[in-house]
């Protein structure tokens, strides 16, 4: 029995209170302490903050009413045309997107092939969970795996060998985003690492010619790359070689994400203590030892946050294909906006499109939150 | 240096390669058409992905007579800015793509103009509750215009030319441009009287906006293609004066093999390949023509069925028409 607790007869008097010192811990008023308190603190405090609160509060109101109202409430999800949508409903046509689905998702992807851009869109993800989870079992083998999937998914999106041919111009609508982000994002990161490793190279001429490949990819835009890539190249291959367009600008885009990764990394490096590198050397180890085994998992580690920010960028920029002539997710709605039937709804189409980006790269963005706070090892 | 020079010299004979653009599309089997990224009437893609519309179905005419199939055409979408680069880079063979024939282009950019085959105007479109009845009361007024077109420029033409100002708000698609106009971001909206025949017929309450009477520009729409190709530039020029003598003529995707047995007419036998070689002229077969009516029909059947008066665009013949009924459509004897 320690004093001051309420337990035993001992410490109450007889009308009921307490001895002195005997009274139980009171949880702190209401006035200074809980929800309410917050609410009038934060929120009420002075007249300046109560106006700004009613005023910000009534924005949120009207503006969530009005975007639940347009999304849901008053949206048709079902018609053949714009008029059929009119005739039901005043806010979002959700049936315009409905219709065109199959046309977003896999573009101009011929219809009895599909399955076969679902299959490669499965393999993709079993492709990425030992990338992305190290705790897995069997990662080595299934790492192995992951190396040959770009070789998969290309003959099944391409076809030969036993499958029908497709050529790549019928590739359209999200699978082309999803193709080039990913092409970009998988080669980029090793073409961005060797790079930044060597700019800082102690050979002059690897040196020269990575500092002056990652100026010019950074000097200049991507729209202007991807001119290049369709415009220019033909001029230096022989009359009647046939590159195909796809594979150009897949490179381009690699290419260009690859000097912007090469900058992020080199961040990472330059943040790496000089006694890393002279602990590495001191222990004996090669060039190539030292980096993988020393430096480099740490560089990565501290460029997590520009890493993730460069694979985003380059997610979102996939939508500039139309430059060259090929119709991404948002090029398709465009085109399909401009049928008589659904012309103007084109809040839907960005709003959908939107979203679909939004899924991607927020998911992108929280996985490496949870990778950082993984590798964290500081104190 | 010495690589310099040979690079410029590998640009000059890239650039000299021109010729042979017939070959190619014979080798490839494909017709590479550059058309709109859309434009109602004209080029959009329909639920199953197939690309229609008035240029659209061009392209499959002209696929029809080169390679004998209509559907053999691969579409490539190109905005205003991107399609002459996308012609001149080999990427496309023609250009079907409500382009405006200009000297400057002609002459300058050095691209081969063929027959127009839409005459267009430049017009506005105005809310009728801003109570302006003619382009020369819009002194001060923000206008929502195309950018890399000829409307842009035809626009400060006009206002320069009127002494009066206002203010571009520059956009990069119609629909955007609908989009604009009709959220009150621009008091007016200028492109093809087409394009706002088309944009109003989808308004909720079209009766509330006015297409002033004032067309500023000629706008003579039709293909292109590359400068120094003369058979290829032959080939696309005759196929479109095929599809407006059809309907001179009377010949239609139904009737045209009837026509061609049993005409006596020998302008209909001549242009369907009954009479004479016309066809083996050009480096294709007799029955060219044929097959490019066939494919879509003739000029006034694509016109009717994507942008006449039965479509939800409901354009009038106008210029349009034959000049048999005083439009501006005339076609050169097939002889």
């Amino acid at each position: 029995m320690t004093p001051g607790k309420t337990e035993g007869p001992i410490t109450v008097t007889e009308d009921g209170g307490y001895l002195p010192g005997t009274h139980p811990d009171l949880p702190p008023p209401s006035s200074v302490h809980g929800p309410v308190h917050w609410i009038k603190v934060n929120l009420f405090g002075s007249v300046t903050e109560t106006a700004l609160t009613l005023v910000a509060a009534y924005f949120l109101y009207s503006a969530i009413t009005f975007l639940v109202g347009w999304m849901f409430v008053d949206a048709a999800f079902t018609g053949e045309s714009r008029k059929d949508c009119r005739a039901v409903a005043t806010g979002a046509c959700w049936a315009f997107i409905g219709n065109r689905f199959s046309l977003f998702i896999y573009g101009f992807y011929p219809e009895p092939e599909r399955w076969r851009v679902d299959l490669s869109f499965v393999l993709l993800i079993l492709a990425m969970v030992p990338v992305l989870f190290d705790r897995m079992p069997q990662r080595s083998k299934a790492l192995i795996y992951t190396c040959l999937y770009p070789f998969i998914a290309a003959w099944l999106l391409v076809g030969g060998f036993g499958l029908e041919q497709v050529s790549t111009d019928q590739f359209g609508g999200l699978m082309l985003n999803v193709v080039i982000g990913v092409t970009g994002i998988a080669f980029s990161l090793p073409i961005g690492i060797v790079l930044a490793l060597g700019r800082q190279s102690q050979l002059p001429i690897v040196r020269i010619l990575c500092v002056s490949f990652i100026e010019i990819i950074r000097g200049v835009p991507l729209i202007t790359l991807l001119f290049v890539a369709a415009v220019m190249l033909s001029y230096f291959v022989p009359p009647g070689t046939n590159f195909d367009l796809l594979v150009r600008m897949l490179i381009m885009v690699t290419l260009f994400a690859s000097g912007y990764m090469a900058e992020v990394i080199r961040g990472g490096l330059q943040a790496i203590p000089n006694g890393q590198y002279e602990a590495a050397d001191a222990m004996g180890l090669k060039y190539w030892q030292s980096m993988r085994l020393i430096v480099l998992p740490q560089a990565l580690k501290i460029s997590i946050p520009g890493i993730v920010n460069t694979f985003i960028a380059l997610y979102k920029d996939t939508t500039l294909v139309i430059v060259i002539g090929r119709l991404d997710i948002l090029g398709i709605g465009n085109s399909s906006l401009a049928d008589t039937k659904w012309q103007g709804l084109s809040t839907e189409v960005y709003v959908f499109v939107a979203f679909f980006f939004f899924v991607s790269c927020f998911a992108m963005s929280r996985y490496s939150l949870w990778l950082e706070k993984k590798l964290h090892t500081g104190h | 240096m010495r690589i310099f020079i040979s690079l410029i010299a590998v640009l000059f004979m890239a650039s000299a390669t021109n010729a042979g653009t017939l070959e190619d599309v014979k080798a490839r089997g494909v017709l590479n058409c550059i058309v709109n990224t859309g434009l109602p009437g004209f080029s959009y893609t329909d639920k199953a992905g197939r690309w229609k519309g008035f240029d659209a179905d061009m392209c499959r005419s002209v696929a029809a007579a080169v390679i004998g199939d209509g559907e053999k055409v691969k579409f490539i979408p190109a905005t205003g800015k991107t399609r002459f680069t996308l012609l001149n880079s080999k990427e496309g063979d023609v250009i079907f793509r409500n382009t405006t024939w200009t000297f400057v282009r002609d002459v300058d950019v050095k691209l081969a103009f063929l027959p127009t085959t839409y005459y267009d105007g430049q017009g506005f479109i105005i809310r009728k509750s801003k109570g302006v009845k003619s382009a020369k009361e819009l002194d001060g007024a923000t206008i929502c215009i195309q950018t890399g077109t000829t409307t842009e420029l035809n626009l400060a033409d006009y206002f320069r030319a009127n002494k009066i100002s206002y203010k571009p708000v520059p956009i990069e698609s119609n629909e955007e441009a609908r989009k604009n106009y009709l959220a009150d971001r621009c008091d007016t909206y200028t492109t093809d009287a087409s394009g706002l025949a088309a944009t109003r017929a989808t308004f909720d309450k079209p009766g509330d906006h006015l297409i002033l009477p004032e067309i500023i520009s000629k706008e003579p729409l039709g293909p292109v293609v590359r400068h120094g190709d003369d058979q290829w530039a032959d080939i696309v020029r005759w196929t479109v004066y095929a599809l407006i003598t059809a309907e001179e003529q009377g010949i239609t995707a139904a009737n045209a093999d009837k026509m061609g047995a049993k005409s006596n007419d020998p302008n209909v036998k001549r242009l369907l390949g009954t009479e004479g070689n016309l066809g083996g002229m050009l480096g294709l077969d007799k029955d060219w023509a044929k097959r490019a009516i066939k494919a879509q029909g003739n000029y006034a059947e694509i016109f009717e069925r994507n942008v006449g008066p039965k479509t939800p665009i409901g354009l009038a013949r106008g210029l349009n028409a034959n000049y048999k009924n005083g439009g501006l459509l005339y076609a050169p004897p097939f002889r």
